[in-house]
């Protein structure tokens, strides 16, 4: 049962197969069995996901029953869940129950998904191995002792270790994209203002967009189809027509434009990933696409941007952690300096503070035109770069992730080393545009996606593409030999 | 631009850490290891670039001036470390 | 040496929308504290701002008054620092492009008008309240007033003297409430005012450095708390030391400025565009039709009752400085059918009880129809004008209607001839000495000795004597 993807559920649901109850049991039985050695999970929620399925359930049976209702999923603990822990993966909100549901959470709930709990995650979402969170790092199914990815790292592990079908996940610089192609799944970064930011703890305002995660691009439209549209709680997010994401998969790709950008598929790129690429990018033409190549000139210039104005916004994003209203405070604070300055610094990780750090930085009187001024202009750039080159090409296809899942540890000396993972991903997060990410095959028996691209508010062509990929290839179905985690399948 | 001990120290002051003793040259050195990766920057020339703020050329929508909370007092005070008579506490403040 | 002082100021004007500025929390006080403080303003993990249309209107509005330019384009910025009564660890606000820029304002201070420059008014968001009471040594924090919006309206430093700075807060305070985007209390803190000062040799160009003092909550101490800082640095550099600048605070009790402890530490504010709003877009649409919607302002009332009503340009200015003044007194006026005794009686005998009794004028227990009616019957030769104080004390008191009070209490003016000729006679009869000098008296003493008489008849006849009919039946009488 736990094999199955969520459309298959889905199906099964609505024939009558089993119960929501029934399959909602089984797979809390199989997370609770794996989580001790995958530690995906922070939390899971047994007593509130069986109530959830009971209520699935007769809603069914009343015959009022939507697509989603009654199929387990699991979020990651970036969204507020009314009553239960929402931590971020960081010891600050290790007590924060949340009074209130993220806007993405009561979308879902209103579908009539089964939470199962909460997935681990990189401290605050910051991170690209899951390597920061307070709760531990998480092991990417496919391999002990190898990275998720992150820092969607525990919903991407949860999903590829077929303990849920499907997880949420958020991105600010990859942290949905990075981790799918690093566990084999398939992950949407969907644009910027395309799903409410309502409810979701903050990491960089101006990067930072929820978005499905599961097995299959189908899985993901009907994730998507929930998830998205307009929230007047959310200044940013925009009222913009959710297109009918299930009707464009089987749109036929004949035409398409697809570009290759040169700066990607430059010396530097891992020949082995250049081939898998190149393989899906034959195999798409084949299918009537044509093939571009296009440049993004300003290509190199992301990281840097990115490490200006992402921990610039979450150095005062996460001035609100003072230990007065709720999260941690230390002992005894001798007076109000104390009492910030040892809540924050006992309660936040290194990378954190790091971040917390550089941003103050930037945004230093002397120092904010030179860093963080500059960034936004060098924002613009690799904006202007993809509105070029969406003139000529409908969809862009590149490397979600350097290469495959690195091993825990081995790029922790220097944070530098972290910051260069997500070099495919964080131009797509500086210019709001969405992306998705699909397996495309193996790189030394370790699981790599594809990225494609697409200009604003394109989720749909993304999905349809990615889709009809997926009718082509079985590389989503692969899955991890469970074996070596004690499980039978 | 490098970054010394006391620079990073200034810096914790502002953003409310403490850097202890132990752990100040390591945490110097990895802030210079990041502020070398984003000093590529200097090397650009933007003069004539419009800084972006967001990705979306969008405005500010408007909230009608409405009374939509109700008192959660009781709920959002049960979050919190230390309370009395309905007010957060925190060590005496002197102005 | 001769000095000149040097001020500025940075008000703070309380809006008056129903919910905050980025939050559907009301922004009632009073209450218990924090029961209007919700998940937004308490900057809970993943809330966010939206922003009130309303207080964009209200600064608008405010921009359109001093005949500023409004900004289509502006933006919210985070000012960053901690402090235990700003949730989110920042206060948002407006720095490089604010909503409103540079506009004028009129004052007038001893007779002449003058003009202070407006740098610019943004929109921000107020933080909590710390009650400093001893909780066992700890200060408690109620966050029912963080977020509620708030105008700031910097000025240029315009002002030479403590008094031009009374004027032009008492300009801001009377153009805001005229809006009716405000109620401008400073004793509730709907209005704050910090003063930049500092003191330069007569003469010189450039500024002297300045201390800003904080948070001067009432007309009066503004005034004090600007000569008391004055002398203060006049005092220190003439002793040969230097202004530093800083933040200072004044205490009222002693009579003296301060150094504010916990502004000491020197503070990097780190603004930048906040990431969770976007651009103020402001059609010009919207402005023409709040412009179209703009009340008369002081000026323009004021020059209007000297020209329609013709009055001084003084009593024009006392009774347009409050709208609600300005509305009784039309209303005064048009009942009555006598500006200028409107003018007199709302601006001395009303104005009087009210500041006796502590009210504005908006509680006052005589509506101006009464006044009006009150001042009808005047002019009608109804009642005197002493009478009519008689009249206005009765209704001050008790309330009630002018001609009921007058018939019940019998205050009518008698004019009846048969009735004064024989309260004349009377006098003349008690009094005849007094006849028999007048009549002995040459022609220019006469007038003179004449009021006697008048007085007297005045005094049997309650004051309700007819003074006209009065001085007829008494010329006749000692003239025969």
């Amino acid at each position: 049962m736990h094999n199955k993807t969520l459309r298959e559920i889905s199906n099964d649901l609505a024939s009558g197969l089993y119960s929501s109850e029934e399959i909602t049991g089984e797979l809390l039985a199989r997370c609770e069995r794996l989580n001790g050695a995958l530690n995906a999970f922070i939390s899971i929620t047994p007593e509130l996901a069986l109530a959830q399925a009971r209520q699935a359930d007769a809603r069914r049976a009343k015959g009022d029953a939507a697509a989603l209702t009654g199929v387990p999923m699991a979020h990651k603990d970036i969204f507020c869940t009314q009553g239960i822990r929402t931590s971020a993966g960081s010891h600050m909100l290790d007590n924060f129950i949340s009074p209130y549901d993220a806007t993405v959470v009561e979308r879902l709930k209103a579908d009539g998904m089964v939470c199962l709990g909460k997935t681990n995650m990189d401290e605050f979402a910051m991170g690209s191995s899951n390597e920061t969170s307070w709760y531990g790092p998480v092991h990417n199914p496919w391999k002990k002792g190898a990275v998720p990815g992150g820092s969607s790292g525990g919903s991407a592990a949860a999903v590829a270790a077929r303990m849920v079908p499907a997880t949420t996940g958020t991105d600010t610089g990859g942290s949905i994209r990075q981790p799918a192609s690093l566990c084999g799944i398939t992950g949407l970064k969907p644009t910027y203002g395309r799903v409410s930011r309502w409810g979701m703890v903050a990491f960089a305002s101006s990067l930072d967009q929820a978005g499905p995660m599961a097995r299959t691009a189908e899985d993901c439209a009907l994730l998507l189809q929930s998830m998205a549209g307009f929230d007047e709680r959310d200044s940013t997010c925009m009222d913009y027509s959710v297109e009918d994401y299930l009707a464009a998969l089987e749109q036929p790709l004949a035409g398409l434009r697809i570009g290759l950008p040169r700066e990607y598929f430059n010396h530097g790129l891992d020949p082995a990933m250049g081939a898998l690429l190149q393989a899906a990018a034959d195999l798409l033409q084949a299918q009537g696409a044509t093939l571009h190549e296009v440049s993004l000139p300003h290509a190199d210039l992301a990281i840097s941007t990115y490490y200006i104005i992402a921990p610039a916004e979450c150095s005062t994003n996460l001035s609100r952690y003072d230990g007065v209203r709720y999260g941690y405070r230390c002992k005894d604070p001798a007076n109000l300096m104390d009492l910030y300055c040892r809540s924050r610094s006992e309660a936040f990780g290194d990378e954190v503070k790091r971040r917390i750090l550089v941003g103050t930085y930037v945004l230093s009187a002397g120092f904010y035109d030179a860093y963080y001024r500059q960034a936004q202009k060098a924002r613009r750039l690799i904006n202007n770069d993809f509105a070029s080159a969406f003139e000529a090409v409908d969809l862009i296809l590149c490397p979600s992730a350097l290469g495959a899942a690195f091993d825990m540890g081995s790029k922790t000396a220097n944070p530098v080393d972290m910051y260069k993972e997500d070099l495919y991903t964080i131009p797509v997060n500086l210019a709001g545009l969405p992306a998705l990410t699909a397996p495309c095959g193996f790189i030394n028996g370790m699981p790599a996606g594809l990225q494609l691209v697409a200009p604003h508010f394109a989720e749909a062509r993304l999905l349809q593409v990615a889709h009809q990929y997926q009718q082509l290839t079985d590389w989503h179905l692969a899955r991890p030999d469970m074996r070596i985690w004690g499980e039978s399948s | 631009m490098s970054i010394d001990a006391k620079g990073v120290e200034k810096l914790a002051q502002l953003a409310r850490l403490d850097i202890s003793e132990k752990d100040i040259a390591a945490t110097t050195r990895s802030i210079g290891e990041v502020l070398k990766l984003v000093d590529q920057l200097q090397q650009l020339d933007t003069r004539q670039i419009e800084p972006l703020s967001h990705p979306l050329d969008a405005k500010q929508r408007l909230r009608a001036d409405r009374v939509t909370e109700t008192n959660q007092r009781d709920a959002f005070e049960a979050l919190a470390p230390l309370c009395e008579d309905g007010l957060y506490l925190v060590p005496r403040v002197i102005e | 040496m001769s000095w000149e002082t040097v001020i500025g100021l940075e008000v703070h004007i309380q809006l008056n929308t129903q919910s905050k500025i980025f939050s559907g929390s009301a922004t009632s006080f009073g209450g218990d504290p924090n029961v209007h403080a919700s998940a937004i303003d308490l900057a809970l993990p993943g809330t966010l701002p939206v922003l009130n249309e309303a207080a964009v209107s209200m600064a608008i509005e405010f921009g359109l008054a001093v005949d500023a330019p409004i900004n289509p384009h502006s933006v919210f910025e985070r000012k960053n620092y901690f402090y235990p009564d700003l949730p989110k660890g920042y206060q948002t606000s407006q720095m490089a492009e604010p909503i409103v820029g540079a506009g004028t304002v009129l004052i007038e201070v001893e007779g002449s008008t003058r003009s202070v420059r407006i740098h610019h008014a943004h929109l921000e968001e107020d933080a909590g309240k710390s009650l400093h009471e001893d909780y066992h040594g700890f200060t408690g924090i109620d966050l029912n007033r963080a977020g509620t919006p708030l105008l700031e309206i910097v000025s240029e430093p315009d002002m030479r003297t403590p008094a031009e700075a009374v004027a032009y807060l008492k300009k801001l305070h009377s153009i805001v409430t005229y809006l009716g985007i405000s109620d401008g209390d400073m004793s509730q803190g709907s209005m704050r005012c910090d003063a930049n000062v500092s003191v330069r040799p007569l003469g010189q160009q450039e500024l002297g450095t300045r201390a800003e003092l904080k948070n001067i909550n009432s007309f009066r101490f503004v005034e004090r708390a600007i000569e008391v800082e004055v002398e203060r640095q006049i005092d220190l550099i003439e002793s040969g030391g230097k202004v530093t600048q800083e933040t200072r605070l004044f205490d009222p009790d002693k009579d003296e400025t301060r150094p504010m402890r916990s502004k000491e530490v020197a503070n990097d504010y780190r603004y930048f565009p906040c990431p969770d709003l976007l651009p103020v877009i402001i059609e010009a649409e919207l402005i023409e039709q709040l412009r179209a919607r703009l009340p008369e302002l002081p000026d323009a009332k004021r020059q209007r009752f000297q020209a329609d009503y013709g009055l001084s340009e003084y009593d024009a200015l006392v009774l347009t400085q409050e709208r609600p003044t300005a509305d009784y007194f039309e209303l005064v006026a048009a009942s009555s059918g006598d500006a200028k005794l409107a003018a007199n009686w709302v601006s001395v005998e009303l104005q009087g009880q009210l500041k006796k009794a502590g009210l504005p004028i908006s509680q006052s227990p005589v509506p101006a129809d009464q006044v009006g009616k009150l001042i009808a019957r005047i002019r009608e030769g109804v009642i005197s004008g002493r009478i009519a104080k008689q009249v206005f004390a009765l209704l001050w008191e008790q309330g009630g209607d002018v001609d009921k009070i007058i018939a019940e209490q019998g205050l009518q003016q008698v004019s009846d001839s048969s009735a004064l000729e024989a309260m004349v006679a009377e006098v003349l009869a008690g009094n005849p000495e007094q006849v028999q000098n007048y009549r002995n008296a040459p022609a220019e003493r006469q007038p003179k000795m004449f009021g006697f008489f008048v007085g007297q008849v005045m005094k049997i006849s309650k004051g309700q004597a007819n003074p006209a009919e009065v001085n007829r039946i008494l010329h006749e009488k000692l003239n025969a």
